[in-house]
């Protein structure tokens, strides 16, 4: 049987973890970045990240310090497999304003890499030296039917014990929510 | 256990599976340099399809009222025709439809089209247009893991049906070719000016290509013939968003999670790399190759005949190697001249015979993810 062990949901207002609310007092995506400086403050490669990779570094962050464990060991049996909606459409449009005139035409590597949804899922791997298994999933909307069916699938890999997992939307940056958990075996 | 029932591959080379094989076994590709297009201001070399050819083919072959974009005709036309060679009822509860694709319908950002409303662009509306094309109520499941997706979709196919939820997946994996993937590529300095040379020495780069190809599991107890999925793994290097891991991390025990007891080194007949041609992609693989005890085991890849076709590759390449396979095939690495990876590999530059039934399927993609799966056949 798996359970979830720990859970938080960042909304543009409000977060709440393990079912109690965090003090916040910044709203929209300065509430990523209040976040960051308040309870992680060592990792500058956040402000590269978009808004996406924001929003599920900072919820994955949140959810390992509440579980307490050693951190930073290199281990391959904990999962991290997202879902979402609008995949990574808001990257996509930054991207598409940067080529759409040719006649000033600068496509930035930086913004392109964002335009795949699964690279949060990369950033939280390198920053916690995950090897294990790592995926996105695209619906068209939230249905927990779908999710327990994958994640019951994620764990038939013999070497997963654990997985970060859940919905993780981010429609732009005034309109995200995440809703993630751990989830062990 | 899953057993592939059918299949296709919809490509520059063919519109069925018999045709793209037929063609890359006579070493023909349709990778060529285009000046322009787009308006573009590089050159660049791709494998697409002749202008006007998916619309020619759709309306010959699929009768229907509906607007459909030209991305989403690329995934019926194959679709439809590993559905009719199977016989199953597509439109079965017990069936689920999985997509694999990077970008889908991202060109309609670009330029919208009239009576394909705007939020087609996002990748689960769009997989609802296709599971209700053939009147599947099922919520459709997009994986969008990078370059990797095509091998992701499956194992979540083969989860799915071992779960015993569902009889049947359909895996169907498509990406079309635009100014947005192409400038992507190019602004990531990745993209070749010439034909594609994987793993050899003067590679400098990548091809990108356009293709869908679709394959057919079902839940079995016992396979009696065929082919089966054994076994799939997704791994991550834990090391760069957008370049492998130097000691090949992810990839390398993505292949070791695969290679199971039942099945040794010297069963595997090749290993289908992914051999992008760009220079970190194929020494990382070389790396992950030789780590995993496989540097005598035959490797090929298909990029010099298809280009990088993304969220197609996994499914695509892995239905080439069966068919190759099925005539005791391995099939020629194309653009390959003069081995340029650290690690020895013994690369297939020609067709070469074998009676082995077994091979592994590799890829790798940006946000450091690899995957491997074991096919076999009986």
């Amino acid at each position: 049987m798996k359970k979830a062990v720990h859970k938080i949901t960042i909304t543009t207002t409000d977060v709440v973890l393990d079912g109690k609310p965090l003090d916040v007092t910044c709203s929209g995506s300065s509430i990523l970045t209040e976040l960051y400086r308040k309870y992680v403050n060592d990792y500058p490669k956040y402000f590269k990240m978009d808004i996406l990779c924001k929003l599920g570094f900072i919820a994955t962050e949140l959810l390992l310090q509440t579980e307490g464990k050693v951190r930073f060991e290199p281990c391959e049996n904990r999962a991290v497999v997202f879902f979402n909606r609008s995949s990574s459409l808001h990257a996509d449009k930054s991207f598409e304003s940067n080529i759409s005139n040719r006649g000033n035409f600068y496509p930035s590597p930086a913004v392109f890499v964002y335009t795949l949804p699964n690279i949060v899922t990369g950033e939280i791997a390198i920053r916690n030296k995950y090897y294990g298994e790592t995926n996105f999933i695209v619906i068209e909307k939230r249905d927990e039917d779908v999710f327990e069916n994958i994640i019951d699938g994620v764990f038939t890999d013999n070497m997963t014990t654990s997985v970060v997992t859940g919905w993780l939307e981010a429609e732009s940056e005034a309109e995200f929510n995440a809703e993630i958990y751990i989830i062990e075996k | 256990m899953i057993k592939k029932i059918a299949d296709n591959i919809t490509s520059p080379l063919g519109f069925t599976t018999a045709d793209n094989y037929k063609a890359v076994c006579e070493g023909k590709s349709c990778l060529k340099r285009y000046e322009g297009k787009w308006k573009l201001p590089e050159p660049f070399v791709a494998s697409l399809f002749q202008e006007g050819l998916i619309e020619d083919w759709f309306s010959s072959k699929i009768h229907t009222d509906k607007i459909y974009t030209r991305f989403e005709k690329m995934v019926l036309l194959s679709a439809t025709k590993a559905i009719e060679e199977s016989g199953i009822d597509a439109s079965s509860e017990r069936t689920i439809f999985i997509l694999s694709t990077t970008k889908g319908n991202v060109s309609l950002l670009e330029r919208n089209l009239c009576g394909v409303d705007d939020d087609r662009v996002l990748l689960g509306v769009m997989a609802n247009v296709i599971s209700h094309h053939f009147g599947n109520t099922n919520i459709p499941v997009v994986v969008s893991n990078a370059c990797i997706s095509g091998l992701c979709a499956q194992i979540v196919a083969k989860r799915c049906l071992e779960s015993g939820k569902y009889d049947n997946a359909i895996v169907i994996g498509a990406d079309e070719q635009s100014p947005f993937i192409v400038s992507g590529f190019l602004s990531f300095r990745a993209l070749s000016s010439e034909l594609c040379r994987p793993f050899s020495k003067n590679r400098n780069g990548l091809n990108l290509g356009e293709a869908a190809a679709t394959i057919i599991y079902q839940h079995c107890d016992n396979l009696i013939d065929g082919w089966q999925a054994v076994k799939g793994a997704i791994r991550n290097d834990a090391n760069h968003i957008s370049g492998p891991s130097r000691t090949g991390e992810g990839c390398f025990r993505a292949l070791k999670y695969v290679m199971t007891d039942e099945v040794v080194s010297n069963d595997i007949a090749v290993v289908n790399v992914h051999g992008t041609a760009t220079v970190y992609n194929d020494e990382m693989e070389s790396i992950a190759i030789s780590r995993a005890g496989l540097s005598d085991t035959p490797i090929n890849g298909y990029k010099g005949y298809y280009g990088h076709t993304m969220g197609a590759a996994g499914v695509l390449e892995s239905i080439l190697s069966m068919k190759a396979l099925d005539d005791g095939l391995i099939l020629a690495t194309r653009g390959f001249d003069e081995i340029g990876v650290t690690h020895p590999v013994n690369i297939s530059n020609k067709i070469r015979h074998t009676n082995k039934k077994t091979f592994i399927k590799l890829l790798s993609g940006f946000g450091g993810c690899n995957a491997a799966m074991l096919f076999n056949r009986r």
